[in-house]
């Protein structure tokens, strides 16, 4: 059984015990524990289910590379499926429970799955669920969701009680990873002066060489990191930051760190997650190397360990896995773990070594008593939830002549990977090293910067070298060449000497035995979490598999959340012998960001909640929300739909405030419309190249409605126009278009027009603007006080600046409702004082404040055209009849010479008409008109569409305005919407001006 | 006329930094050419300070000069004396072909202040804040994460922060998450 040791474990403290439930069952760790070394203390075994056949799970790693012990944490609003127990730091009162099984971890229906493995090979899901076609959607589909994830979701009522953040940082030299490693190579870079940002996934500093011993100069190993580490944090220059992951390295030196601050300690104050977006010059991956697993039967069975994890257990949580524990391996790296067991009083039964002879260690493991097998293998694991059994055999052969043994645990070495997911992920390339049979960075081929040298220099193991010594030796060349790098001089000092044990060669075992039998291969797992068989990737690579992209989709080697971290080395290489060629032949499929799964909650930063997305609000929009405002989006800003009363309803709201303002007074918030100032002595010339119509012509003190398109010919926004003084004018745009048409300017001016002598300005929310509409908004005006405003000194589409009232502001006659308008602009900090004296003194006139459906249905009414209802990108003015707004004196303006193509000019373009129901109902917004016939699709034929549509409550039925083909000259004529509610819509063509034809409401 | 009012009317917040709306500060976007004597004079007229060269803010108090890009400039000056220094600078001005435009109460602006105001910037903005890289006297036009924002420093550990006064109200809640109890970052 797997049990804490009465000794060892240099990460917990034994006087701080700490209870946790998994499963609902109570046990206690002590504080240093990771979930996983806490669950194998209380001989917790089994942990989890796999994905496809819900074969029993264990612990097999001790760290981020852990495909199997995969627990649902936290509850309610801190659930989070997938976290793996590896790397979860134990806290009271953590709860956990298994996933992937029902009704219960222990007896699984799901189970049958793995009796059923003959019949889901790989491929099986493209295999199985192609034919026939009309089953995908009520068969096929429903049963792959059903059986689809590994974790539960997170509850839909839930909501994350934590808070994430960002935070931008910049360095010379970032170093990934604080082990050994990167905590030399930030110490060899820093001593040159530069900028040091050194970031570690775990909690603690020194990685793994604590574990595996040796010495440096005349110390142990692990006073050696002690000591680097309190060097480290008394330079200025270093930044160290543990339980922060390298997740990604992107271009130009960006990368991602993500640091966990309070998943140790939930409820503590401050955000759970920060995302580091760093910017380096140069970035040192010092990110260890992964063990491999050995692929022999039953290596999946709860208990068969990694042999390395089962030393981290031991010595950094005083853990064993097991009492009697059975070796196996191809290198000498694994005989630490048979000493650091016998020593810590565990028996190792023996350990079979595939090669037939070891080095050094092995020669200590013998005179420690223990049995060494060389040129054996493990045939087969037996047992269920746990080990019971191991059959070993000859590593030579097919599997025969086995002998039974009994233990608890296997502690496997099949050789180590270097971490070089970072390294690749912006491009570095990899070589294949054939004395360690792993893949490495390619010095000479990193990932490029933007200057086209390398930005990412990988140190220690993550760069190949094992050995202690050698590990030091490349840390420190490496510290100081990105210290170089990025522009700082490296001091001439030499790395520390390392020491330890020299090691035998190891020799690369894929399968043991080596020609293993079928029924063999289909127990031996390569990968464990998404469970895909060695017997898998040799059938692919039958079914002619070759590439090992595809075989990797195919077969879902390496596509679990761990990403085949444990999997992908041990996967190429079956590969590569069923294809009769050499590994690095084959190729790694691409490694991609993040290293490991990383948080929504992170990605997402400050962005939730309230600061989810800017919301743009006007100097009145407190005033409109106590007012009963029912809000609409209108780019990031918003506005008010309609103003409901207590009971009223939003549609009666509307209505009502239709009438009001054809009868009385209406009082409407502009001021998201666009201001932009032009100025200079070109400025007409440039508006005359903006504008469609002549611009340069308009007379001080007065308006002119004007449209906009883009090169292209299209309209892309309109607006009144205002000319200030002789060289300025004041462009109006719509809400939307402010900073768009700006920049629209400013990219004209910059890059064409640069010598024309123009200045552009946005003064969009410099002011307050208010519509003062209806038969009486001059009434309130001049009851207000101030300026003149009859029609005589403020005729209609002319401004002038004055006073209304107390207020300093420029009035516009202007009018987009067909009513008696003015837009009063006033400095924006005044607005809300001049909303309350226009809704005081409008009192005695029925005033009441609008929003914007009411304004559509006004300016329908009149036939009044709004950009992004009756525009979408691909119509011209002349779809909409605004052809009397195409200038025909001028010489140029943008999209004149566009109008002149065939397409542009075709007769057969949809043209902008009015559209009234025969029997004054609304017609569905967007619906198409259909005409004769049908398309080669068998698609009714479609003539046109619908693009406004309203009840207007003043005509008392449905109104509409669509683009029809042919539509102007086909007035009175009938044409057929067909609804998406089974009705069809019968309207007759009519002109889009449904309300005071000639205009005299606004004209008085 | 009404007492103007600023668009969150000083509000505040007290975290890892303190964060305040100041109030209506009087502003004046010049754009021309920087290098124009007659622009020069009536920036000095205005704030009296020289052109700021590139990503340099020369303010002191309520007064000063910003630069914004190569041929744009941020006048401050008290909020009461804008309409003043504006009709005098373009009077200065003259035939020079430049634009000066009130913009003061198009804009919000905030104090962020205390030990830790260089890592609540720096959780919102792209730009190295640490003391060798981000002074008193510089500035810079970027981003409070998802809206358009610009700030100087007025001494080693207090920021003045810009941003449009739609964006107020999300700017001030942004400040205050990115000043949350407990957030300190600890590296600047």
């Amino acid at each position: 059984m797997s049990t804490r040791l009465a000794n060892h474990g240099r990460l917990i403290d034994r006087s701080k015990k700490v209870t946790f439930t998994f499963n609902g069952t109570s046990m206690q760790g002590f504080e240093g524990d990771t979930l996983a070394s806490a669950l194998l203390a209380n001989d917790q075994m089994m942990v989890g289910r796999s994905f496809k056949y819900h074969r029993p799970r264990g612990v097999v790693a001790s760290g981020a590379e852990e495909p199997n012990a995969l627990v649902g944490l936290g509850q309610g609003n801190r659930f989070e499926p997938n976290q793996r127990a590896t790397t979860t730091e134990l806290f009271n009162g953590l709860t956990s429970v298994s996933q992937n099984h029902w009704p219960n971890l222990e007896f699984d229906v799901g189970a049958i799955n793995t009796h059923l493995s003959r019949f889901l090979p790989a491929g099986f899901y493209y295999k199985m669920f192609i034919h026939p076609k009309p089953f995908w959607k009520h068969v096929y589909e429903p049963f792959i969701r059903q059986s689809a994830g590994l974790g539960k979701a997170p509850d839909k009522d839930s909501r994350d009680a934590d808070t994430y953040e960002h935070f931008y940082a910049f360095t010379d030299v970032l170093v990934i990873g604080g082990g050994i490693a990167g905590l030399q190579a930030a110490k060899a870079a820093a001593a040159s002066g530069a900028k040091v940002l050194l970031i570690e996934q775990t909690a603690h500093w020194g990685g793994r060489a604590p574990v595996d011993g040796g010495t440096v100069g005349d110390e142990p190993v692990d006073k050696f990191v002690e000591q680097l580490v309190s060097e480290l944090e008394t330079m200025d220059n270093v930044t160290m930051r543990n339980r922060c992951m390298g997740a990604g390295v992107y271009d130009h030196g960006y990368v991602l760190g993500y640091e966990r601050l309070t998943d140790h300690a939930p409820g503590a104050q401050g955000p759970r997650h920060r995302l580091w977006r760093i910017r380096a010059k140069q970035v040192v991956t010092a990110t260890g190397a992964i063990e491999r697993p050995l692929s022999f039967a039953g290596n999946d069975v709860p208990g068969v360990i990694l042999a390395s994890a089962v030393r981290d257990y031991v010595v950094n949580w005083g853990v064993t896995p097991g009492d009697r524990v059975i070796i196996a391996t191809n290198n000498d790296d694994a005989y630490r773990t048979a000493i650091t067991l016998k020593q810590a009083g565990v028996d190792v039964i023996r350990v079979v070594d595939a090669r037939s002879s070891a080095g050094l260690l092995a020669e200590e493991a013998r005179q420690l008593g223990i049995r060494v097998d060389p040129g054996k293998a493990i045939a087969k694991v037996k047992g269920g939830k746990r080990v019971k059994k191991v059959e070993l055999c000859n590593q030579d052969g097919i599997g025969g002549a086995r002998e039974e043994v009994d233990c608890d645990a296997v502690a496997m070495s099949g050789g180590w990977s270097p971490v070089v997911h970072l390294w690749s992920h912006c491009g570095g390339k990899l070589i294949w090293d054939e004395a360690n049979a792993h893949f490495r960075p390619d010095p000479k081929r990193p990932p490029l910067g933007a200057d086209g040298d390398g930005f990412v220099v990988a140190a220690g193991s993550a760069n190949g070298p094992l050995a202690l010594g050698d590990v030091l030796t490349d840390a420190h060349a490496a510290g100081k060449a990105a210290a170089k790098a990025a522009g700082h001089k490296p001091k001439n000092t030499k790395a520390p000497s390392g020491d330890a044990t020299e090691e035998a060669a190891m020799e690369p075992v894929w399968l043991m035995p080596a020609n293993a039998d079928i029924q063999l291969r289909m127990k031996s797992w390569l990968d464990f979490q998404n469970d895909v068989k060695v017997s898998d990737v040799q059938l692919a690579a039958r079914e002619g598999y070759e590439s090992v992209e595809h075989t990797k989709r195919y077969t879902t080697l390496g596509m679990a959340t761990d990403q085949g971290k444990l999997s992908n080395i041990n996967g190429l290489a079956i590969l590569a012998d069923a294809l009769d060629a050499e590994i690095p032949k084959v190729g790694t499929t691409t490694f991609r960001p993040p290293y490991t799964p990383i948080s929504m909650g992170a990605i997402g930063g400050e962005a939730r909640g309230e600061v989810f997305q800017p919301i743009r609000r006007t100097p009145m929009h407190d005033w409109h929300d106590k007012n009963g405002a029912d809000w609409e989006p209108v780019g990031h800003w918003r506005r008010t739909y309609a103003y409901t009363r207590p009971g009223e309803s939003v549609h009666d709201a509307v209505n009502r405030e239709v009438k009001n303002t054809r009868e009385n007074l209406g009082l409407l918030d502009a001021s998201t419309l666009g201001k932009l100032i032009v100025k200079g002595p070109d400025a007409g010339k440039f508006l005359d190249m903006m504008y469609t119509n002549m611009m340069s012509t308009l007379k001080v003190g007065k308006c002119r409605y004007g449209l906009m398109c883009s090169e292209n010919g299209f309209l892309i926004d309109d607006g009144v126009v205002a000319r200030i003084d002789d060289d300025t004018w004041l462009c109006h745009t719509t809400t939307g278009g402010a900073e768009r048409i700006h920049g629209h300017m400013e990219e004209w001016l910059q890059t064409e027009w640069w010598d024309w002598k123009v200045y552009v300005a946005n003064v969009t929310e410099q002011y307050a603007q208010i519509a003062v509409v209806g038969p009486n908004a001059r009434k309130v005006l001049e009851k207000l006080g101030g300026m003149d405003v009859s029609k005589e000194a403020l005729p209609f589409m002319e401004w002038r600046d004055g006073k209304i009232g107390d207020f300093d502001c420029r009035a516009y006659r202007v009018s987009f409702s067909g009513e008696l308008s003015y837009e009063i602009a006033v400095a924006a900090s005044h607005g809300q004082a001049f909303w309350d004296a226009l809704m005081e003194a409008g009192k005695e006139f029925g005033v009441m404040p609008y929003g914007t459906e009411c304004l559509h249905i006004l300016r329908a009414e009149k036939g009044f055209i709004m950009i992004g209802d009756e525009t979408d990108g691909t119509v011209i003015p002349q779809d909409l009849g605004l052809n009397w707004a195409l200038s025909k004196k001028k010489e140029d303006y943008l999209g004149k010479r566009a109008h002149l193509r065939s397409h542009m000019a075709d007769p057969d373009r949809w043209k902008l008409v009015g559209l009234e129901t025969v029997d004054g109902s609304v017609i569905p917004d967007g619906a198409y008109a259909v005409g004769e016939g049908v398309n080669a699709n068998g698609q009714r034929n479609v003539i046109g569409r619908v693009t406004s549509t309203y009840y207007s409550a003043n005509l008392g039925k449905g109104i509409a305005m669509g683009l029809i083909k042919h539509g102007p000259d086909r007035m009175g004529e009938i044409v057929e919407f067909p609804g998406t509610d089974d009705k069809t819509y019968k309207a007759k063509i009519v002109d889009p001006i449904f309300f005071d034809k000639d205009g005299e409401k606004q004209n008085v | 006329m009404s007492e103007p009012i600023s668009a969150l009317n000083h509000a505040s917040f007290d975290g890892i930094a303190k964060v305040e709306e100041c109030g209506l500060q009087g502003m004046i976007t010049l754009r021309g050419n920087l290098k124009d004597k007659v622009l020069i004079k009536a920036v000095k007229d205005a704030a009296g300070q020289k052109v700021p060269g590139q990503r340099e803010a020369l303010v002191d108090g309520d007064t000063g000069v910003c630069w914004m890009s190569p041929d744009e400039l941020l006048v401050l000056v008290p909020y009461t004396e804008v309409e003043a220094k504006l009709s005098a600078m373009n009077n200065v001005l003259g035939g020079t072909h430049a634009l000066a435009v009130n913009v003061s109460d198009a804009r919000a602006v905030f104090r962020v202040s205390g030990a830790s105001a260089r890592e609540v910037m720096g959780k919102v903005a792209p730009v190295d804040f640490s003391t060798d890289m981000f002074q008193p006297g510089q500035i810079r036009r970027s981003r409070l994460a998802q809206v358009a924002g610009a700030f100087w420093m007025d001494d080693d550990q207090t920021f003045r922060v810009v941003c449009f006064r739609s964006a107020a109200d999300y700017a001030f809640k942004l400040l205050k998450v990115a000043a949350q109890p407990g957030s300190e970052v600890g590296v600047y």
